[in-house]
């Protein structure tokens, strides 16, 4: 408990003119310019991606649209098919510029898809086993906290071993990766939520038990798993890149991110920078933004610091 | 009492400068402290008296700050002190102690080291000596075998024994000067009136000048020699203890009053005053009590001065009652 | 203490079991055990002999019970590639490992802990703003592309310091590492602040969130109330309270990092147990696949279960409730 100098100010605080904790929330969160900052750049990212067809000069994975003379172009050069190669071209000709587009849509795709799934999976788990307790939770955190004492990248191996590379696969590794995140916080928060009494009240009208955990027990538990959503998806951005990159992740058909950057290495040290340089960067925007956006969210939704 | 007081309080201002705008969480605050005198400053929750006491020590966290008045100790004025000076009366001549000693004892360190640095903040002396003097300074509040108890840590002591703790560092220097901020609040009546009984008892061997915070008024008939009621950052009624608690002339404190339930007949709907503490950023213009005022009426709409009566009751008020409690 | 320590250790012993017991079924279950463990170029009658030779022809409870044998026995196969003891090539490679693992750690402890509490103490100073900031990209950046820019700064543009490989090492007191001569520190410097930097954005932000927080607590208000020099305030009061969650998370880290260092190894071509287990992948070597997983796991049971029992001695809470159990 804390006494120190308490005066009288709560009751403005929290109901200014009837406003509604979301809106409360918006205004709390703009008052970071750089998580405003981060949130525009990552719309523009996603749209990018969505959009990458549309936006982008070359179709890098339409053989007929490359030429071999292309290859290696600094960025800024004149392309032969009348546009510019604003971000240079690689070995085969492709624009990188176009590569980036196109890859962000993969990196992005298969990031947050994944984080999604987990999302969901680890709901699922968190709530079971908070709501039921007893056996049931000591078994689902049990392995909640075995699989959290390995690191990612260690599961990520284990699993692309045993299962081979491919898409799906890399989406079920990413998964399984991040599933446990979830599903710990959900369960503390739930944990919490349910000796309040609008649980009791629930229960007293007879609602159902999936009433009760879907409708009123998990929008109350959300705030924090927010913040940890948008960290696992800058995480399993980032990680399928590192897999990728090392040649484990996907395949040379989904190039993401990660698989340009790998293809421009070997010409980093003659001075061939671009091919891996710029996909970085794009990779770097993508994930700053996400974690920008998170950063702020936790400040802004973390209890303890509400003076 | 003709010595010098232990502390005098001059208009103190205390404000806290926050994103919805200025609370006056102390506004022109005032009394004094005589030496061996256990003076009550009571009120309900954010009347300012925490924040008062805090100022003294000149803890006030930002976005709090003094931003007016004189608080006068030992020549000093301590509102104007270098940090560096303040830094030496804290502990040492002027000590406090907190609500909750479970919060105010460092979880991760045991009694020992904190007992110790707390001595050697302000003497020199070798750790065993300190060692001693604190063990001996546990041994003056009732704890048994001290040398023992320093090796332990907080959250193995009871709450009774941890505010023993807490007043024994307290009195590590023999200040001139305690203030207890709701000490036993978090105990339960028994431990509390033993608490009492030692704080009263040291006070009067000591010398030791006590303010003593709370919102408990049956902790300070037995306790305290004189009682300032604070409301809304200012002291509405001031006087010696017997004084006030038998004829109070502000309404509010005689509110309080009728709502310590011992005062209620047995049968009677418990009295309570109307309303709610007001919020400091929104206070109503005039008289900080007017809208829970049972003799309010528009001339309440000024804000009222302290007026001092001839035998040193201090009232806040247009319309103070003058007869005797209960009427 | 020791009642809590033992059922820990049960505790950590019965993971390794279901560990291994997940990465059997992974290999001889799910996956093609002819495939993982007989090399690719052998003819159909040595594919014969082998499958008898490695049991693949037992009802799978049996493959299970010699795996565990022949693991417990230090034999995890052999690898396709270099015809050698699997579990050898790994424990030879793995001082390297260690050695970049070690050093990472120690440049995030002593790089993030000041700056962390720095921030912590001062939120609105530029200089906290801009350590912000930074660690947010230390955070952000994918290991594997600051490698590569790291290389490209300041092995090919600036040319200061090498950009593959491990440096000569020394030998001191029987420990053989990198870090005794002049030429092994360069070649260390940037793979270890490679695998160091998201450590250290991570070091700075939760010292930075605990400092924040722990200056909000009474007990750091009555620490000053008792007079204490502010330094002291600082260093003893709100530093040991942190310290404790830093240090736990840090020994997590340690496994982390060993993992991470896969990446590190390849990039800089350290010729580590991580650049191993890319060339295996790449080269479908799966025993020493195999072999480097299970080893890892082992690693890391050890590791959680030591952090557990640190933790239970810098904790005086955790100790003595424990000692009534």
């Amino acid at each position: 408990m804390r006494v120190s100098g308490e005066i009288a100010i709560a009751p403005a605080v929290v109901a200014a003119e009837g406003e509604s904790p979301f809106r409360r929330l918006v205004a709390d969160f703009c008052e970071s310019r750089l998580a405003v900052v981060g949130l525009v750049l990552f719309a523009a990212v996603a749209a990018v991606a969505i959009l990458a067809p549309l936006v982008s000069p070359q179709n890098p994975y339409d053989l007929r649209q490359l030429n071999l003379l292309e290859g290696k172009q600094p960025p800024g050069s004149p392309s032969m098919a009348g546009f510019r190669f604003w971000l240079g071209s690689d070995d085969q000709g492709r624009d990188i510029l176009s590569g980036i587009f196109y890859g962000l849509r993969i990196s992005l795709g298969v990031g947050i898809l994944s984080a999604l799934i987990a999302f969901g999976i680890g709901i699922l788990a968190g709530l079971t086993a908070a709501y039921f307790g007893g056996l049931l939770d000591s078994l689902i955190m049990r392995v909640v906290d075995i699989q959290l004492s390995f690191p990612a990248i260690l599961i990520a191996l284990i699993l692309l071993a045993v299962l081979g590379q491919g898409v799906d696969k890399i989406i079920v590794a990413l998964v399984t990766v991040q599933w446990a995140y979830y599903a710990r916080t959900v369960r503390s928060s739930a944990l919490v939520e349910r000796h309040k009494e609008y649980v009791e009240a629930a229960h007293c009208l007879a609602l159902s038990r999936g009433r009760i955990l879907f409708r009123h027990l998990l929008p109350n538990c959300l705030p924090p798993v927010i913040v940890v959503v948008t960290v696992q998806v800058a995480h399993a951005i980032a990680l399928e890149a590192t897999l990728s990159f090392l040649g484990i992740g996907l395949p040379i058909t989904s190039p993401s991110l990660g698989l340009l950057i790998a293809n421009g290495f070997r010409y980093l040290l003659s001075g061939t920078y671009w091919i891996s340089f710029f996909p970085g960067i794009a990779l770097l925007i993508a994930i700053v933004a996400i974690n920008l956006v998170g950063d702020q969210l936790r400040d802004v939704l973390n209890p303890r610091l509400q003076k | 009492m003709s010595e010098a007081p232990a502390l005098v309080v001059e208009d103190l201002r205390t404000w806290f400068f926050t994103r919805l705008g200025v609370a006056k969480a102390v506004d022109g605050v005032s009394f004094t402290v005589r030496r061996g005198q256990v003076l009550a400053l009571v009120g309900e929750s954010g009347c300012g008296k925490t924040v008062t006491g805090f100022s003294i020590m000149r803890l006030v966290d930002p976005p709090g700050r003094i931003v007016d008045g004189h608080i006068l100790f030992q020549g000093d004025d301590l509102v104007r002190v270098p940090e560096g000076r303040m830094r030496q009366f804290r502990g040492a001549r002027i000590a406090m102690i907190f609500q909750d000693p479970m919060m105010t004892l460092n979880p991760v360190l045991n009694i020992e080291t904190q007992m110790v640095e707390a001595v050697l903040a302000h003497a020199t002396a070798s750790r065993s000596e300190a060692r001693r003097r604190a063990c001996e300074a546990l041994s003056m509040v009732g704890i048994p075998r001290p040398a023992e108890r320093l090796r332990a840590y907080p959250h193995q002591f009871s709450g009774g024994m941890r505010q023993r703790v807490a007043i024994a560092i307290a009195l590590l220097h023999r200040p001139d000067l305690i203030i207890a901020d709701e000490p036993t609040t978090a105990l339960d009546v028994t431990i509390q009136s033993q608490i009492l009984f030692e704080a009263q008892r040291l006070c009067r061997e000591l010398g030791t000048g006590l303010i003593w915070i709370t919102h408990d008024l049956s902790v300070v008939a037995g306790l305290a020699d004189e009682i300032c009621v604070m409301y809304a950052g200012r002291i509405v009624e001031r006087g010696g203890v017997d004084e006030v608690l038998d004829r109070p002339h502000h309404p509010y404190t005689r509110g309080l009053l009728g709502s310590v339930p011992s005062r209620n007949v047995r049968g009677q709907p418990l009295i309570q005053i109307p309303g709610m503490t007001p919020s400091l950023l929104s206070l109503p213009g005039g008289c900080a009590f007017r809208l829970r005022c049972p003799r309010a009426d528009g001339v309440c709409l000024e804000s009222p001065e302290l007026t001092v009566g001839v035998n040193g009751h201090a009232i806040r008020c247009f319309h103070p009652h003058a007869g005797e409690a209960g009427t | 203490m020791t009642v809590f320590l033992i059922r820990r250790l049960l505790q950590s012993v019965a993971v390794l079991f279901v560990m291994s017991l997940i990465v059997f079924a992974g290999v001889y279950a799910i996956g093609n055990p002819v495939d993982i463990l007989i090399s690719p170029e052998a003819d159909q009658g040595e594919r014969e002999r082998a499958i008898r030779a490695l049991g693949l022809d037992l009802p799978l409870h049996q493959q299970y019970l010699v795996f565990l044998r022949k693991a417990v026995t230090g034999n995890l196969g052999e690898s396709f590639v270099f015809s050698e003891p699997a579990l050898g090539l790994i424990l030879k490679r793995m001082p390297a490992t260690l050695e970049l693992a070690l050093a990472a750690m120690v440049l995030a402890v002593v790089v993030g802990i000041p700056l962390g509490m720095w921030t912590g103490l001062y939120p609105g100073a530029p200089s906290s703003r801009t350590i912000m900031v930074g660690s947010i990209l230390g955070f952000s950046l994918p290991t594997f592309w600051v490698g590569l820019m790291l290389i490209m700064v300041f092995a090919v543009m600036l040319g200061w310091l090498p950009s593959t490989g491990r440096g000569q090492t020394g030998t001191v007191l029987g420990v053989t590492s990198s870090i005794f001569t002049v030429d092994g520190l360069r070649h260390l410097v940037l793979p270890a602040f490679n695998l160091a930097l998201f450590r250290i954005a991570l070091i700075i932000r939760l010292t930075r969130a605990g400092v924040r927080e722990t200056l909000l607590q009474d007990f750091v208000k009555y620490a000053r109330a008792k007079g204490l020099r502010e330094r002291r305030v600082i260093f003893v009061h709100v530093l040991k309270n942190i310290l404790i969650p830093v240090l736990t998370v840090l020994g997590l880290e340690l496994g982390g990092v060993i993992a991470f260092a896969v990446v590190t190894e390849t990039i800089f071509a350290w010729p580590g147990m991580g650049k191993l287990l890319v060339d295996s992948f790449n080269h479908l070597d799966r025993p020493v696949i195999v072999a480097y997983l299970l080893l890892m796991v082992c690693m890391f049971i050890a590791i959680n279960f030591l952090v557990d029992a640190l933790y239970s001695v810098l904790d005086p809470r955790v100790r003595i409730v424990t000692r009534g159990t």
